[in-house]
């Protein structure tokens, strides 16, 4: 076949409030490995969704052709009998059946509904072999380790009769030595003539499997590159990623004095985490990074980089497994071991998931505003339900949250104004120094102007910001300094006037293994 | 929207007082505005009122003569009493299967103390609660420190206290009770002073009562203008306060023309009281919310989660020990097959009163709403003559209305 194997005209998805694509094209050649890279958020994931069916058709405009047929996939099924398989970045597998089971789920040996046993298990001996894993069929997948979980979700695929593999980041949860079996498995199937496309961000990767490389950007294909050939550097592929105008509006921002002379309010010292379930993996890498107060920090980093996961088991260790570090408070070591701890020592934390780790939505905007602090309103455990209605209708009216009165739910209000509420609970703490964990995620402009001013004002109040974000521009336009993180660690530290989109993403796709 | 109906009456008040007097289209709009918002809880008082004013035509009003009034009390406290620890139980986001077989297990332990060993009545009461407060802690340590699920726990808990409870007795039943106590279950307040007619203590009792809330409110209302918030119209105010004033009235009224206020109910209106302002105005109130609503999020804003659980659960095992000691009394004697059910009652009860499977939402007094409704219904089904076969399939159906109506309501609000 001379022509593309696949080929997405001028897709368009928009969700409700946001569009998420609003011009891909993309053209797979067959035979080929095909990444696509880009920023969080850029939309490689809802492209791959469109394609596989999830988001079915009639949900998006443009035009998808495989193997020349118009495809009008109306749920994963469908795609599935066309031969295109996603694996997505979570694993779908179900923990207590075994791996022959699950390689047949939904898709059973069976005659008249019983199973046949004997065939499952031949079936299934040969498909471990092809993606060479050497475990009995029989194994619980629970069992074995998340790098051979992602090998049997390739031989599910591959039992399957896949002609298109899709792999949603496949290599974000494996150790080194695991995502290099998984990219010469990759490797080793297009050699049998399985075309694969691979959403990635880590460049090394790219340059070693890829054939051909497409960048979005904020819901646009921006190029295809041809990945072998020599004009194609990592540098490249970065200034297509990041390639793109400041249109955001921020506060005036002067950087504050910052007493240099002082011990900084928040230093964190070689902190290591492992993951919770895998202990094998330091999900968090021998981490030391110092805030000053006045000072905005940000740390910039990709999918997977531990940002979150630093913060969170910094504050109160509510995140993975502890394995060394210490965190000094104004020169003296605190303790951070519970959250209570770490609240009582003036940190605090905004999580970047609102809704499952920020608030109680079914709650009042003022019942969420003094959760983190209801003694300031009480007296002998007892809440002054008038004092504290007075205190939340002053964050509803300082923060400008939108609505009638305090007592609304708060599952009721949009995200911008959920996050105010969530800010307020951690402003109403009182604390030093607040870590914000993508503060701005799925909020439109406007709320973003404001929670930008909220935050330049606590810096001017001599807090101690530390600013989690995946959206470039909003940490060049905020921060005083830049930290960088992939695969766990630092990778740089940069300044406020040398800061670049392209310096920062070369950072953090920097892979010091 | 300070509608402060929570707690505040210690008897439930029956709807349908000052529906119609509103002076004007804004106070009317206002009134109508704020029974949207608290829909569940409106809901369902207006539920009672219709079951009340249904069951009081059927039996030619016999269903609220004084007596059987009195009678609703003492039948329905121990499951009321339950009630409220189980609400608690449900707004944490656990369940507790086990409170009927504790009720049984504290009753046969009750028996064995007083009866068999002659021990004072007090001091015995005062063993049995601690003893059931132990038995709800180690159900808490379980379901709070070691992570198994409440189901599980408390399913064990209920074979393991029904059990125990036939070992005690020796499946035989045990009885009498001392006086004293039999009095604290069965008793009503003493009569006190000149011949009125009327039960004096209890006339004294309700008008003590309406001064405290009238008072309350007023100090309430003060407070909020002090703090500079916007307050109700006064007209509204005043007439919540009428309504009130008039519902706890008419309670007192009733108990007063027969023998008084029975002495459970006075122990019931405290216990009411007390949790509905602990639910509302405490700090561990607020955490028990937090949990069951987002137990993530309450984590990560400080709350000691395990704490707040083993507590719950703590409390839930003294107040199934005191229903236990009510309901043993009431019967004059420990029974084997004491407490059959009444988990169940209790939970359905909760959810009755606007409780949800998921936790994080409900009410102290909508528990004893959803408990009235359950008691009101049995006695009301027994005037009439309903056998108790068809009275278990209209409680289970009126189960299902309630919380279906819940449900639609909320989706309709979702949406």
């Amino acid at each position: 076949m001379a022509g593309p194997v696949l080929e997405m005209r001028s897709i368009v998805k928009t969700f409700p409030g946001v569009k998420a694509l609003s011009d891909v094209s993309l053209s797979v050649r067959p035979g080929e490995v095909h990444a696509i890279c880009g920023e969080n958020g850029a939309g490689k994931s809802t492209l791959m969704k469109v394609l596989s069916g999830v988001h079915p058709h009639g949900t998006y405009e443009g035009d998808i052709l495989f193997e020349g047929e118009p495809c009008t996939f109306k749920d994963i099924r469908a795609s599935e009998q066309h031969g295109i398989v996603i694996i997505h970045q979570e694993l779908a597998l179900v923990p207590y059946l075994s791996i022959a089971e699950n390689i047949f789920l939904g898709n059973e040996h069976a005659t008249r509904g019983f199973i046949s046993w004997t065939e499952t298990l031949k079936h299934a001996t040969e498909l471990l072999r092809r993606v060479g894993l050497d475990e009995h069929p029989d194994t619980r997948v629970a069992d074995i380790g998340v790098g051979k979980q992602q090998l049997v979700e390739i031989a599910k695929a591959l039992s399957k009769k896949v002609k298109l593999l899709i792999l949603d980041e496949p290599t974000a949860a494996l150790n080194d030595e695991d995502s290099g079996k998984l990219l010469d498995l990759i490797l080793g199937l297009k050699d049998q003539g399985i075309t694969s496309i691979i959403i990635s961000h880590k460049l090394n990767e790219i340059s070693t499997v890829a054939d051909s490389v497409t960048i979005l950007r904020d819901g646009r294909s921006i190029e295809t590159l041809d990945v072998k050939a020599a004009e194609t550097t990592e540098d490249r592929i970065i200034s297509g990623m990041v390639g793109r105008d400041l249109d955001h509006r921020f506060p005036e921002r002067t950087p504050h004095d910052t007493e240099v002379g002082a011990a900084p309010a928040l230093e964190i010292r070689n902190w290591t985490v492992h993951h919770p379930i895998d202990q094998q993996r330091k999900v968090v890498d021998d981490v030391s990074i110092q805030v000053r107060r006045g000072e905005i920090v940000g740390i910039a980093g990709l999918m997977g980089a531990g940002r979150t996961e630093l913060a969170m088991s910094v504050f109160g260790r509510t995140y993975g497994r502890y394995a060394g570090g210490t965190v000094l408070k104004d020169g003296k070591e605190i303790r951070t071991k519970t959250v209570s701890d770490a609240v009582k020592n003036g940190i605090a934390y905004v999580t970047e998931d609102r809704k499952h780790y920020g608030l109680n939505l079914i709650d009042t905007i003022n019942r969420n505003i003094t959760l983190s602090a209801l003694g300031k309103v009480a007296k002998g455990g007892v809440v002054d339900e008038h004092q504290e209605r007075q205190v939340s209708e002053g964050f509803r009216k300082s923060m400008n949250i939108k609505a009638p009165t305090v007592f609304e739910p708060v599952g009721k209000l949009s995200g911008g104004n959920q996050q105010k509420v969530v800010l307020s609970k951690w402003i109403f703490a009182g604390p030093d120094v607040l870590i914000l964990d993508e503060p701005t995620r799925g909020i439109d402009v406007g709320a973003k102007f404001e929670i930008y001013t909220v935050i330049d004002k606590l810096a001017a109040e001599g807090k101690a910001v530390v600013f989690i974000s995946s959206e470039l521009p909003e940490l060049l336009g905020m921060c005083d300094r830049i930290y960088t993180m992939s695969a766990g660690r630092l990778t740089g530290e940069v300044q406020r006037a040398e800061a670049t989109q392209e310096v920062l993403m070369r950072q953090m796709t920097k892979d010091k293994r | 929207m300070s509608t402060n109906v929570t707690a505040k009456s210690p008897a439930p008040a029956p709807a349908g007082k000052g529906g119609s007097t509103g002076g004007g289209d804004g106070l009317l709009q206002l009134m109508v505005d704020g029974m949207r918002r608290n829909m569940r809880q409106y809901g369902m008082l207006i539920a009672l009122g219709l079951i009340v004013v249904l069951f009081a035509v059927w039996t030619d009003g016999d269903l609220l003569l004084p007596r059987n009034v009195s009678n609703l009390v003492l039948q329905n406290s121990y499951i009321l009493i339950l009630a409220i620890g189980m609400m608690l139980v449900i707004i944490a986001g656990h369940i507790d299967l086990s409170v009927g077989s504790l009720t049984a297990f504290v009753g046969a332990v009750a028996a064995v103390l007083m009866v068999k060993h002659d021990l004072d009545w007090p001091i015995a009461v005062v063993l049995c609660l601690l003893l059931g407060a132990a038995a709800g802690a180690a159900q808490g340590f379980f379901i709070a420190y070691l992570g198994i699920p409440s189901f599980i726990v408390t399913l064990a808990g209920m074979l393991t206290f029904r059990g125990l409870t036939e070992i005690f007795l020796e499946g035989q039943t045990l009885g009498p009770f001392p006086e004293g106590l039999q009095k604290v279950s069965n008793g009503f307040l003493p009569e006190v002073g000149p011949d009125t007619n009327y039960h004096n203590l209890t006339l004294l009792l309700g008008f003590a009562v309406i001064a405290f809330i009238v008072l309350q409110e007023f100090r309430d209302r003060r407070r909020q203008q002090e703090f500079a918030l916007d307050v109700p119209p006064f007209k509204l105010f005043l007439l919540k306060i009428v309504a009130l004033a008039a519902a706890v009235l008419t309670v007192t009224m009733m108990l007063a023309s027969y023998k008084g206020a029975p002495v459970v109910l006075l122990i019931l209106g405290v216990l009411v009281v007390g949790f509905g302002y602990v639910m509302r105005n405490a700090v561990i109130g607020r955490h028990i919310y937090a949990i069951g609503g987002n137990l993530p999020a309450a984590k990560l804003s400080g709350v000691r989660d395990k704490k707040v659980t083993f507590l719950v659960f703590l409390n839930m095992g003294m107040l199934a020990a005191l229903a236990g000691l009510v309901f043993a009394a009431r019967f004059n004697a420990a029974s084997p097959k004491a407490g059959v059910n009444f988990e169940l009652e209790a939970i359905a009860a909760s959810f009755i009163g606007g409780a949800s499977m998921s936790g994080g939402v409900g009410t102290v007094l909508g528990a004893i709403i959803g408990g009235v409704v359950l008691g009101v219904l049995n006695n009301g089904m027994n005037l009439v003559g309903v056998g108790s076969d068809w009275q278990q399939v209209i409680k289970g159906l009126v189960l299902l209305l309630a919380v279906g109506f819940d449900v639609w309501n909320k989706r309709k609000v979702g949406s």
